[in-house]
């Protein structure tokens, strides 16, 4: 079995989840709270890479990290390297792919909050960064949690964008899905189905923790 | 110290217009129908709301002033503000919410005692009852040394026998404190037992012979009827 395949998307799924968690938090904070001119523009931004098919962002996220866009130009600055097919390029696919599924679920529990618990929080004295910290954050769990679920679910899952991005070279960019594609391409059912296999119980126990979660958060 | 405001801002229905003033050890008992601005007028005191115009003045600082383009965040005014529900954080408990701006931690202990709910500081807000944590609401309040007290209806949701006891321990408690308490209710019978002066609010604006109408006027007469009817029983109690 394609141990290392395994290994590089569970390594990738828990970076995408740790960066997102911290990034979505003051994006979802902005979308429940805040009131400012293009509010919905840019929420319907965020939830774009949902609505977009993988390979339409495979394409755009090629050209602009490709040493002549924007963001591969910079890199190649800074470092001498390129962004494509290494493993921080699909780690930044991955991150777009998956940014609607961290901001929604945190954005959702962070409206339920009672806006007159937080006027109480300035009122005692806390500053919006420190209300958000002290109230927001802790009030919201069980909708962080969720969030962080979805999160790794959807970036283990992640094919087409990161075989526009990534390619596929072993340990550094080949993943799971794409091992199982290309061990279905030249017939190796067998191998194929073991890595299959191994993502059942994985995805299954992550799902029963999404239960709980929502269960937990009902009063 | 003193706070002095006056205070025009406008709503759907009507105008907010209205000046006042409150000294230390002083508790002014604002009161009024429902929907009748009163919470909007205190949360203008809090800094939670902007008046269109007019100017909070509390001791020598200027909180408000709209001439002057002044205005302090709820944050630097230091008050303490207790309203029906939802003062309380629900993932703290009640000795964690009391403490939670307190100036001097080891002062929650001796108000828990004086609210008579030290033997519930570990449970968390859902688990005790409406009237305890109110008077969680109040310790926490309290223990920020505020310089103004501001109570919003702060017993309206509970059954008649615990408001009545509450509001007895807030008017023995009243002459401990040093900061002028505005206390908002629509209930005449509260007003005259707690106030020390009586602030009448309809429709946004001082009406000083509400209160004499209200007790004098029949049921299902005129507009203001139906706000008479619940002060009319409470005088029953």
């Amino acid at each position: 079995m394609d141990y290392l395949a395994l290994y590089v998307t569970l390594k990738l799924a828990l970076v995408t989840t740790v960066v997102l968690m911290v990034m979505a938090a003051p994006i979802a904070y902005l979308l429940a709270y805040a009131r400012f001119p293009g509010k919905s523009l840019l929420e319907a931004l965020v939830y774009l890479p949902m609505a977009l098919p993988p390979t339409v962002i495979g394409f755009y996220l090629i050209i602009v990290m490709s040493p002549k866009g924007l963001i591969g130009r910079g890199w190649e600055w800074l470092t001498g390297g390129s962004l494509l097919f290494t493993f921080l390029g699909i780690t930044i696919a991955s991150i777009i792919y998956s940014i609607p599924f961290a901001v929604s679920p945190m954005k959702a529990a962070f409206s339920k909050i009672d806006r007159r618990l937080l006027e109480n929080a300035y009122v005692l004295g806390l500053s919006k960064r420190a209300t958000f910290l002290r109230v927001i954050i802790p009030n919201s769990l069980s909708g962080i949690a969720a969030a962080a679920v979805l999160v790794f679910l959807h970036s283990m899952g992640a094919f087409g964008v990161l075989l526009m991005v990534g390619g596929s070279i072993p340990g550094e960019t080949k993943v799971a899905s794409i091992a199982i594609y290309e061990a279905v391409e030249t017939m190796n059912y067998q191998a194929a189905g073991m890595i299959a296999l191994s993502f059942i119980p994985i995805s299954y126990a992550f799902l029963l923790l999404i239960n709980k979660l929502n269960e937990d958060s009902r009063p | 110290m003193t706070i002095a405001a006056s205070l025009k801002k406008r709503l759907k229905y009507f105008d907010v217009d209205v000046s006042f003033s409150c000294a230390s050890k002083s508790m002014m008992v604002m009161i009024g129908p429902s929907g009748g601005g009163k919470t909007t007028i205190i949360r203008m005191l809090a800094g939670l709301e902007v008046p269109d115009e007019g100017r909070v003045i509390f001791g020598d600082e200027v909180w408000f002033d709209s001439t002057r383009r002044i205005h302090v965040t709820p944050q630097k005014r230091r008050l303490g503000y207790v309203f029906q529900d939802y003062n309380l954080f629900p993932h703290l408990n009640l000795l964690d919410n009391a403490a939670f701006a307190a100036v001097d931690k080891k002062e929650v202990d001796g108000l828990f005692d004086l609210f008579k709910i030290s033997h519930l500081r570990k449970r968390k807000p859902h688990m005790v009852s409406g009237g305890e944590r109110q008077r969680c609401a109040m310790c926490q309040a309290l223990a920020r040394h505020p310089r103004l007290l501001l109570l919003d209806e702060p017993f309206s949701a509970l059954d008649v026998i615990t408001r009545r006891g509450l509001r007895e321990e807030l008017k023995s408690l009243k002459g401990s404190l040093s900061c002028p308490i505005i206390y908002v209710t629509h209930d005449i019978n509260e007003a005259l037992f707690l106030a020390d002066e009586i602030l009448p609010v309809v429709e946004g604006k001082n009406d000083d012979g509400w209160m004499q109408r209200t007790i004098t006027r029949e049921p299902g007469e005129g507009t203001t009827a139906k706000g008479a009817r619940e002060p009319r029983l409470s005088l029953v109690y």
